[in-house]
């Protein structure tokens, strides 16, 4: 290859090119733009990080290649015929280059998420060590504040999100019978746009005046006013959201239109319904929050005044926006979840979902009340009193659909045959702690004890209880359960369960106490506290390092399980859904020949029962033997 | 054993769920969840959290108990690969478990409701606080008491007392935990919060909303006293910033509305060379002598008549070129009829043309 065809073609040579050009527009925009107002100086900080927070991250992606193959069409130019050259991977460095290939896009997606994780992660670390005591110890408060902020943003927007959308990217074409998702190529640029959100976020740290420090709710006006890390928050979201918004529509088209014969929504597995519903959520809310940002961007930066009451701005209007997408993202952080603990119940304990329309429709409904909520987090905010109470109604009318789906995966346990692996007793531990965690939220939705527990610790345990204990351990139940899938090799179930009952026990003390001392008095988003929260405190802060530590067995695990695992086989839990009738991993093309779904994907204990067959093979005869292991398609050929 | 449980899954759930319900009952009750009740609120609140537990343990207890139940009594034994009943579901169970905790929810937000209702309820003749607050302090004034200002919150015992919560800058939050009652001070807007404090006793503002780096230091001192002591800081306070006050304000009537302009924080939108304010957001003041005269002949109504009603309803006139739905409409609620009146005097008296 020669030099100049390695910087032109795509890749990381053309990517980091692309770095100094975009900063070099970006002064000179500025400079020319300032020029011509005659503003003084002509070359501003401030403005030059602005403009180039937004052309540098447009330039890595471009660079990097996501932009290719539709510049050339868009511009008349022949298109490369498509050799599936970017598509699979055969080395582990295909991993780092834009490839189409759903399964090399999830593993992509949550390498990179789980990275953010572990940056993310040892941010509360520091959090909790600075909090182990009364008094400053390590961090001053402003890079307090800043920690618990970018903290929250990379948990939400890099990991929790975006995790699932990996899970779901390499395992729904698999589930639904496709070859792939079905805009390939929209899939890989959803991917590119995700690191640079996250790369910009914890940039803002080496920024003058520190990480944006305002939270990951950056309520105006306070997010209008702080130092210029705030904009690598601001514009951080616009692609992360982007990515989200595009990935959500990829999956609706995929789920909609891309089905295997003859599977009908009604016979869809509850995660391919969950990750409907929440792309659905995602492509109604994100844009919201998208918003949001553009204000404080504007005001920060063009001098607009949508948040300065002086001028006529509406401060309470920020938090209607923030919410209207804030309330449904914490259902597109919980459904994903939902869907996975379908999966693993059902499978490791050997019986169909109980209930599953009922499963389908709570999914629905969550969606629906999912958007009349939002104001519950405005309770004392200063809105107008009358919303309040509807607010009230409806966030507690949620418990509803959410009992449906606690209640029915316990039917569905209900006369299993439990096998307790490490998937398992993460789905165990998530209702359990799901369930701590929606209590609680009924609490916050009784306005009166809002009105005292708001913005205390309170808030800080429930939602650690419902996106930790809720949406991550479904994420790690996620993992073990398709791990086979994804590497082809078994996990260790011994470090597995280890991984688990750390994680479960220093959770719980780590999180429990916080109720205790947020009901006391101790407000959220303070470097420092009244000694009379002392005690709990340090028994937090000893538990929340054990919790910390505990990953890295998890972490262990994954990695030497991926490297020297016994071989996985195709279909290890025994599954009736289609992604385990081909081999681990499976093919490049998914399917050698295209599966025809013939029942539900949850008909075990069915004698004969079968979700899915390949090829001409007709499905057996209702009430014939069931095959050894109790069901499922015939081996797929490819084995 | 495991084999008797299988057979009676009923009975040995139906204990286990009993006992533990009795158990968490008592432990939810017996645990001190709450700092001192120095509110009529508090109590109010706290019983309502109490309902509020005691319905959550038996929805916490019942899951638990079914899920260790089904861990225990349908494990699989080792090298079982078995299924279990292909039950797909059970349309009675499932209308019951949508019923249930929807009637439980729907009475709990009812309970809400009445104690919400009860708590914001209207007051008789309140002592009316204002709440300032800044990066990253507090500040407290009395506009009935003599329009005394302090740094502390000073509370008689037993009456009601109406805070009207304001901000300078970003937003705040104005919580007393022992109150159990927090609103944001947003700025742009006047939020209120309605109590009577029932305990002596020295408490802490603390400010339940990021503000800022100084966050988790603002906090200003509570206290409440016996209404005779109340008095007497009244006083006290009146006589000290009487004298501070009138060296500050030159001792007229014009230090007092020059006061009350700044104070009000009208300077931060009318330029007035009285008041050293210079922004431009609204109409300047410097000739408000003489477009009140031209403005108020439209409307009939004299200069005086005119300022007070721009005040109290900025919508009824708005100056060409400026924009309606800017200016805060709720003055006539955030200061007193002679305040306005003060104001009014003190603005037409600044701007004439002979002015002093």
């Amino acid at each position: 290859m020669t030099l100049y065809a390695k910087f032109m073609g795509p890749g990381w040579y053309r990517a980091a090119i692309s770095q100094p050009l975009s900063l070099a527009f970006a002064v000179g925009l500025v400079a020319a733009v300032r020029t011509l107002y005659g503003y003084d100086p002509v070359l501003d900080g401030d403005a030059i990080t602005t403009v180039a927070l937004i052309a540098m991250p447009l330039g890595f992606i471009v660079g990097i290649g996501c932009f290719d193959y539709w510049f050339r069409w868009a511009s008349g130019a022949p298109t490369t015929p498509e050799d599936h050259s970017g598509h699979g991977a055969k080395t582990w460095k295909d991993y780092f280059k834009v490839n189409t290939d759903h399964k090399v896009i999830g593993i992509q997606y949550i390498i990179t998420t789980f990275l953010f994780f572990i940056l993310g992660g040892l941010m509360a670390m520091v959090i909790r060590a600075e909090l182990a005591q009364p008094g400053t110890q390590f961090v001053d408060p402003n890079t307090y504040n800043g920690l618990f902020s970018v903290h929250a943003s990379l948990m939400i927007f890099l990991f929790i999100i975006p995790v699932f959308a990996g899970i779901a990217n390499y395992v729904i074409p698999l589930m639904i019978g496709a070859p792939d998702m079905a805009f390939p190529r929209l899939n890989a640029l959803s991917f590119w746009m995700l690191p640079t959100a996250g790369v910009m976020m914890i940039a803002s740290f080496f920024t003058d005046g520190g990480a944006f420090a305002t939270g990951w709710t950056a309520y105006a006006p306070l997010s209008t006013e702080t130092p210029i890390g705030q904009q690598f928050f601001t514009i951080g979201v616009q692609f992360a959201g982007a990515s989200s918004i595009a990935t959500a529509l990829n999956f609706l088209v995929t789920i909609i239109t891309m089905r295997a014969p003859g599977m009908t929504f009604w016979r869809m597995p509850l995660l391919v319904w969950a990750n409907f519903t929440t792309s659905l959520l995602v492509v109604i809310a994100t844009p919201f929050i998208a918003g949001s940002q553009f204000f404080v961007l504007l005001d920060r930066s063009l001098g607009t005044h949508f948040f300065d009451p002086a001028a006529g701005g509406d401060v309470l209007m920020y938090q209607h926006v923030f919410w209207f997408y804030s309330h449904p993202a914490v259902y597109i952080m919980m459904l994903p979840g939902f869907g996975i603990v379908s999966e693993v119940i059902s499978t490791h304990a050997r019986k169909p979902v109980f209930g599953y329309r009922m499963m389908a429709f709570s999914l629905v409904a969550i969606v629906i009340l999912g958007f009349t909520v939002w104001a519950h987090h405005m309770f004392v905010s200063g809105m107008f009193d009358w919303l309040r109470v509807p607010m009230m109604i409806t966030t507690m009318l949620i418990a509803v659909p959410t009992g449906i789906k606690i209640f029915s995966w316990l039917a569905t346990l209900w006369k299993g045959v439990i096998h307790l692996t490490t998937p398992m007793l993460f789905a165990l531990g998530f209702i359990t702690m799901f369930t701590l965690g929606g209590i609680s939220g009924i609490i916050l939705a009784v306005i009166p004890v809002v009105i005292h527990v708001s913005d205390t610790y309170f808030i800080v345990a429930h939602i650690h209880y419902v996106l930790f204990g809720g949406s991550v351990f479904t994420i790690f139940a996620g993992l073990y359960h398709w791990f086979p899938k994804m590497t082809g090799r078994m996990y260790d179930e011994r470090l597995g369960k280890l991984h688990f009952w750390l994680s479960f026990v220093f959770f719980n003390l780590t999180f429990g106490p916080m109720h205790f001392v947020g009901v006391d008095g101790m407000p959220r988003r303070v470097a420092d506290y009244a000694d009379q929260f002392a005690t709990m405190n340090a028994l937090i802060s000893v538990s929340s390092f054990i919790f910390g530590l505990s990953f890295l067995v998890f972490l262990y695990n994954m990695i030497t399980s991926w490297r020297n695992g016994p071989k996985a086989a195709a279909n290890p839990w025994r599954a009736h859904s289609i992604e385990w009738q081909v081999s681990s991993p499976p093919p490049i093309f998914n399917f050698d020949e295209i599966p025809t779904v013939v029942g539900g994907p949850y008909e075990y204990g069915v004698p004969g029962a079968v979700h899915a067959v390949f090829g001409d093979k007709k499905a057996p005869v209702k009430g014939a033997p069931a095959p050894a292991g109790g069901g499922g398609a015939p081996p797929p050929t490819t084995e | 054993m495991r084999r008797l449980l299988r057979k009676r899954p009923a009975l040995g759930m139906a204990l286990l769920s009993g006992v533990s319900t009795a158990v968490g009952i008592v432990i939810v009750l017996v645990i001190d969840w709450f700092p001192a009740q120095a509110s009529t609120a508090s109590p109010q609140i706290d019983t309502l959290w109490d309902v509020l537990m005691i319905a959550s343990v038996p929805i916490f207890v019942l899951v638990m108990s079914v899920a260790l139940y089904s861990v225990f009594a349908f494990r699989a034994e080792p090298g079982d690969l078995s299924d279990g009943e292909p039950i797909h579901g059970n349309t009675r169970l499932e209308v019951i478990w949508v019923t249930i905790p929807f009637i439980m929810v729907s009475a709990l937000a009812v309970y809400g409701w009445i104690v919400l209702d009860d708590i914001e309820a209207k007051q008789t003749d309140p002592l009316i606080v204002n709440v300032t607050g800044q990066q990253f302090a507090w500040r407290f004034d009395y506009p009935d008491e003599g329009k005394v200002k302090s740094t502390q919150l000073m509370l008689p015992k037993d009456r009601d007392v109406e805070f009207r919560v304001n901000t300078d800058d970003v937003l705040h939050d104005f919580w007393v935990p022992e109150f159990r009652l927090k609103t944001d001070a947003v700025p742009g807007l006047t939020t209120k919060i309605r109590l009577k404090p029932s305990r002596i006793g020295e408490y802490d503002v603390v400010c339940a909303e990021l503000c800022g780096i100084g966050h988790s230091t603002m906090r200003a001192a509570v206290r409440v006293v016996t209404p005779e002591d109340f008095d007497a800081w009244i006083a006290k306070e009146q006589q000290s910033e009487g004298d501070g006050g009138a060296a500050a304000a030159g001792g007229d009537e014009a230090g007092a509305g020059r006061q009350l302009f700044t104070d009000t924080g009208c300077n931060r939108c009318h330029t007035l060379a009285d008041a050293e304010s210079t922004s431009a957001v609204g109409p300047g003041l410097d000739d408000l002598t003489a477009n009140a005269t031209a403005y108020g002949k439209e409307a009939k109504q004299s200069p005086e008549e005119y300022v007070k009603t721009s005040i109290e309803d900025p919508g009824a006139f708005v100056v060409p070129e400026f924009e309606d739905g800017i200016m805060p409409a709720d003055y006539a609620e955030q200061l007193s009829p002679e305040e306005i009146d003060t104001l009014v005097k003190y603005l037409l008296s600044v701007s004439s043309q002979d002015k002093p």
